[in-house]
C-alpha cells in the first residue's frame, strides 16, 4: 500500500518511539526485577487466622533475607490489621498481605506500594523506605460501604 | 461550488423505518445522559465533603448508576442509533428482516436494563459495573445485563446482515466505508462481549442463585477485563468513525485515505483485545512475564492512532491550503470554526492528545503502581470517554438527528452547541485536571469522602475534591445544554432536510486492496492474539486456583 513520504515519517519516527520506550520498560522490569506485584503464592482465605506469617500480623525484623523487615497485614472489611507500621527509615521491607473476605486494594499513599489483594492470594512487594514521614494506607478497590474508612499508617521513623 | 441540482443527486435520506429505530436508540442514550450525568454531579458534591445524600441513598448506588448508564447504556445504545444509521445511509434501506433483528435487540437491551436499574435502585446490586465478586449482586442484576449484551448481538446481526448482502450484491468491491467500519467495532464487540457474556452466565449467575458456593474470583476479573478494555475501543471507534468518514466533508474536504482508514481499523480490531492484563497489573496470580506480554500488545494500538493523526490533519490541512490558508499554519484559519459540527468534535480529538499520554502511563506495567486505583484514572477516563468520544458524540447527533426527524439544526442551536462544548472543556479541565493532581498524590477512585481519620494527606486532596464538585457541576449545566438542543432537534427545530455528510475519498488515494476486506485473514489473526495472549495464564489460573469465594453483600 502507498504511503505518502510525511506519513512514512511521522510513522518511522512513533514506531521508533514506542519500541524505545518499550525496550526501556522491558529492560527496567527483567534487568532490574522492577516488577509490579504479581505473586503466585496462595492460601485458604477461610483460614487466614490459622496460617503463617498471618497468624500473627504485625511488623517482624528478619535475618538472612534480601530484606530487613517484613510487614504482614491482613485486610478485611473494613480493617487493616495491624492498624499501625511502623520502620526505621532506610529499611527494605517487604509488605506480605491477604484478605479474609473480598478484593481490597493496598496502598500506601505517596508511595509506589500499591497491590491488589485478591482472597486466595497472597501480594508482596519489597521496597526501600526511604522518607521520614507518616504514609497513609487505604483500601482503593471498592470493597463496600465501609470502603473509605478502611485504613492504617505506615511511619517510617528516625 | 456545487448546484442544487447536483446537491440534491448528493443527498441521501436514511429510510423512514429505519431512522425510527436509529431514533429509538438515540432517546434512551439521551435519558442515559440526563439520570447518569445527576448520578455523577451528587458524586462529586458528596466528595466534595460539604453534601451527603439525602434518603439513604448510598454513594456506591449512586456510583453504580453513573458507571452503568454513561459508561454502557448512553454509549452502547447511542453507538447503536448511529451504525444503523450509518449502514442504511452508505449500504441502503435495511430489509424488513435486518430492520426486525434491530428492534428485537433494541428491546431485548431495553428490559435488561430496565431489570438491572430496579435492582441498583432497591440497592441490591452495588458492585458498580465491574461486577467486584465476591461482592454478590440480585442474580436480577446479571440476567439484566447478560440481557442487554445479547441483545446487543441481536441488533449487531442486523447490521451485519446488511453488510453482507450488500457484499454479495458487489462481488469485488470494497463496501462503503462507514458500513466496514461499523462491522469492524461490532466484530470487535462481539469477540470481546464473549468474556463477560461466560463470566455472567457461567459464573456469576449460579453463583448468585446459589446453584453454585464459591465463585473464581481472579478468572472472573480476568474475563471481565477480556472484555473491559476493548469495550472503551468500542466507545472510540464510532468516534472515529467521525472523524475519517464525516468530518471531511463537514468541512468541505476528501477522505485523505480509504485504505489508511481500512487498515487502522483492523488494527484497532488486532489490538484491542489481547490487552486485558493491563488492567490487572497489581493482581496477583498472574505472572509478570504475562502481564509485560499484554503491555506491549496494549502500545500497539499507538500505530493506528499514529494512522488516524496523520489522515485527519492531512485532510484539514489539504482543504485548508485550497480555501487559500498560506504559509505553516495559515490553513488552520481556513477550517469552519463556527461549525459546530466541525469544533465540537475537533475539542474532542484535542482532548485525546493528553487522554491518550496518560492512557500510555496507565498501561505502562510497573509505573501503573503509582496511579493503580487512584483517582487520577478517573481523570483519565474522563478525558478519553466523556471528551473525546462524548463530544465527537454530541457533534454528530447535532445533524444526525435532525436528518432522522427531518428537521434543521438552526444558527442559534449551532451557536449554543458551541458554548456547550466551551462549557464542557472548562468544566473537564478542572475536574478531569483535579483527578489527575491528586491521583499522583494517592487519593483513590470509586470511593466516598473520607478524612481518613484525620491524616494529613487527605486534608490535603479536599481542596482538589471540592475543584471536582465545581467541575462537575458546571458539566451538569453542559448536560442541561445539550439536552435542550437535542430535544429542540426532535420536537420543535424548523423542519427542512439536513444532510448526513459521507465523505468522498481523495482523488489522489490509492485503489483500495480487497486483502483488507478479507475477514478470513484478520478474524484468524485477532483470534490467535487471543489464544497467545490469554491462552497459558488462564489455564494457570483455573488450574492453580486457591479455594473459591463465596458471595458477600457488604453495602
Amino acid at each position: 500500500m502507498h504511503m505518502h513520504k510525511y506519513e512514512k515519517w511521522w510513522l518511522t519516527f512513533g514506531v521508533g518511539s514506542l519500541v524505545l520506550f518499550l525496550v526501556i520498560v522491558g529492560f527496567s522490569a527483567f534487568h532490574y526485577g522492577s516488577h509490579p506485584p504479581s505473586d503466585k503464592v496462595y492460601i485458604d482465605p477461610e483460614r487466614v487466622d490459622e496460617i503463617a506469617p498471618f497468624n500473627n500480623p504485625g511488623v517482624h525484623k528478619v535475618e538472612g533475607k534480601d530484606w530487613d523487615y517484613e510487614a504482614v497485614i491482613v485486610a478485611s472489611a473494613f480493617y487493616y490489621n495491624p492498624p499501625e507500621i511502623e520502620v526505621p527509615v532506610g529499611s527494605k521491607v517487604k509488605f506480605i498481605v491477604t484478605t479474609k473476605d473480598v478484593v481490597h486494594g493496598f496502598q500506601a499513599a505517596g508511595t509506589n506500594i500499591n497491590m491488589i489483594v485478591e482472597p486466595g492470594y497472597v501480594s508482596s512487594y519489597v521496597t526501600t523506605v526511604d522518607k521520614v514521614g507518616e504514609y497513609l494506607i487505604l483500601c482503593n478497590e471498592y470493597c463496600g460501604i465501609g470502603h473509605s474508612s478502611m485504613m492504617s499508617m505506615l511511619k517510617v521513623v528516625e | 461550488m456545487t448546484t442544487i441540482k447536483e446537491r440534491a443527486q448528493d443527498f441521501v435520506q436514511v429510510d423512514k423505518r429505519d431512522a425510527k429505530l436509529a431514533l429509538a436508540h438515540i432517546y434512551v442514550a439521551f435519558i442515559a445522559l440526563l439520570l447518569g450525568g445527576l448520578a455523577g454531579l451528587l458524586q462529586t458534591l458528596v466528595r466534595s465533603g460539604q453534601f451527603t445524600l439525602p434518603w439513604g441513598i448510598g454513594y456506591y448506588q449512586v456510583l453504580t448508576v453513573h458507571g452503568v448508564l454513561l459508561g454502557l447504556i448512553l454509549t452502547t445504545y447511542f453507538i447503536f442509533g448511529f451504525q444503523i444509521a450509518a449502514v442504511s445511509r452508505t449500504s441502503g434501506t435495511l430489509t424488513n428482516k435486518q430492520r426486525t433483528l434491530g428492534w428485537i435487540g433494541f428491546w431485548t437491551m431495553t428490559i435488561g436494563t430496565t431489570a438491572a436499574a430496579i435492582m441498583v435502585l432497591l440497592n441490591e446490586a452495588s458492585v458498580l459495573y465491574t461486577f467486584y465478586a465476591p461482592l454478590q449482586a440480585h442474580w436480577i442484576f446479571y440476567v439484566g445485563l447478560a440481557l442487554v449484551v445479547v441483545g446487543s448481538w441481536i441488533g449487531g446481526a442486523g447490521q451485519i446482515g446488511k453488510y453482507i448482502e450488500w457484499r454479495k450484491a458487489n462481488p469485488g468491491q470494497p463496501s462503503p466505508l462507514l458500513t466496514f467500519m461499523v462491522v469492524v467495532n461490532l466484530a470487535m464487540w462481539i469477540v470481546c462481549s464473549l468474556g463477560v457474556a461466560v463470566e455472567v452466565v457461567f459464573q456469576l449467575i449460579p453463583w448468585s442463585l446459589g446453584w453454585v458456593d464459591t465463585v473464581n474470583v481472579l478468572l472472573s476479573r480476568t474475563l471481565f477485563w477480556y472484555f473491559g478494555h476493548p469495550l472503551v475501543y468500542f466507545w472510540l471507534l464510532p468516534a472515529y468513525m467521525v472523524w475519517y468518514v464525516v468530518i471531511p466533508k463537514v468541512i468541505g474536504g476528501k477522505i485523505f485515505s480509504d485504505s489508511l482508514a481500512r487498515l487502522s481499523f483492523m488494527l484497532f480490531l488486532l489490538f484491542s483485545i489481547p490487552v486485558g492484563f493491563h488492567h490487572q497489573l497489581t493482581e496477583p496470580g498472574i505472572s509478570s512475564f504475562w502481564k509485560f506480554l499484554q503491555v506491549v500488545l496494549t502500545l500497539m494500538v499507538v500505530i493506528p492512532s499514529l494512522l488516524t493523526a496523520f489522515s485527519l490533519f492531512a485532510s484539514f490541512e489539504i482543504r485548508g491550503r485550497a480555501l487559500g490558508g498560506k504559509g505553516l499554519f495559515g490553513w488552520v484559519k481556513q477550517l469552519p470554526w463556527k461549525d459546530a459540527r466541525f469544533l465540537v468534535p475537533f475539542i474532542g480529538m484535542v482532548a485525546f492528545i493528553p487522554g491518550g499520554a496518560g492512557g500510555i502511563i496507565n498501561a505502562s506495567h510497573q509505573m501503573n503502581q503509582l496511579i493503580h486505583n487512584t483517582i487520577w484514572v478517573t481523570g483519565h477516563f474522563h478525558l478519553t470517554v466523556a471528551t473525546t468520544v462524548v463530544l465527537t458524540f454530541f457533534g454528530a447527533a447535532y445533524w444526525l438527528i435532525p436528518h432522522l426527524t427531518g428537521r434543521v439544526l438552526t444558527k442559534q442551536m449551532n451557536r449554543l452547541a458551541i458554548i456547550q462544548a466551551i462549557v464542557w472543556t472548562v468544566g473537564m479541565a478542572i475536574m478531569s485536571g483535579s483527578m489527575h493532581i491528586i491521583g499522583l498524590f494517592g487519593a483513590p477512585r470509586r470511593s466516598d469522602f473520607s478524612t481518613y481519620g484525620g491524616s494529613e494527606q487527605a486534608a490535603s486532596w479536599i481542596p482538589y475534591q471540592i475543584a471536582q464538585a465545581v467541575g462537575g457541576t458546571i458539566l451538569f449545566i453542559g448536560i442541561i445544554l445539550v439536552l435542550y438542543i437535542v430535544a429542540n432537534l426532535i420536537w420543535f427545530a424548523p423542519k427542512g432536510q439536513t444532510e448526513f455528510p459521507v465523505g468522498e475519498v481523495s482523488e489522489n488515494a490509492e485503489k483500495t486492496p480487497m486483502a483488507l476486506e478479507n475477514w478470513k485473514i484478520w478474524l484468524t489473526i485477532c483470534i490467535a492474539l487471543i489464544l497467545f495472549a490469554y491462552s497459558v495464564p488462564v489455564i494457570e489460573i483455573i488450574r492453580d486456583a486457591p479455594p473459591g469465594s463465596k458471595g458477600y453483600k457488604l453495602w
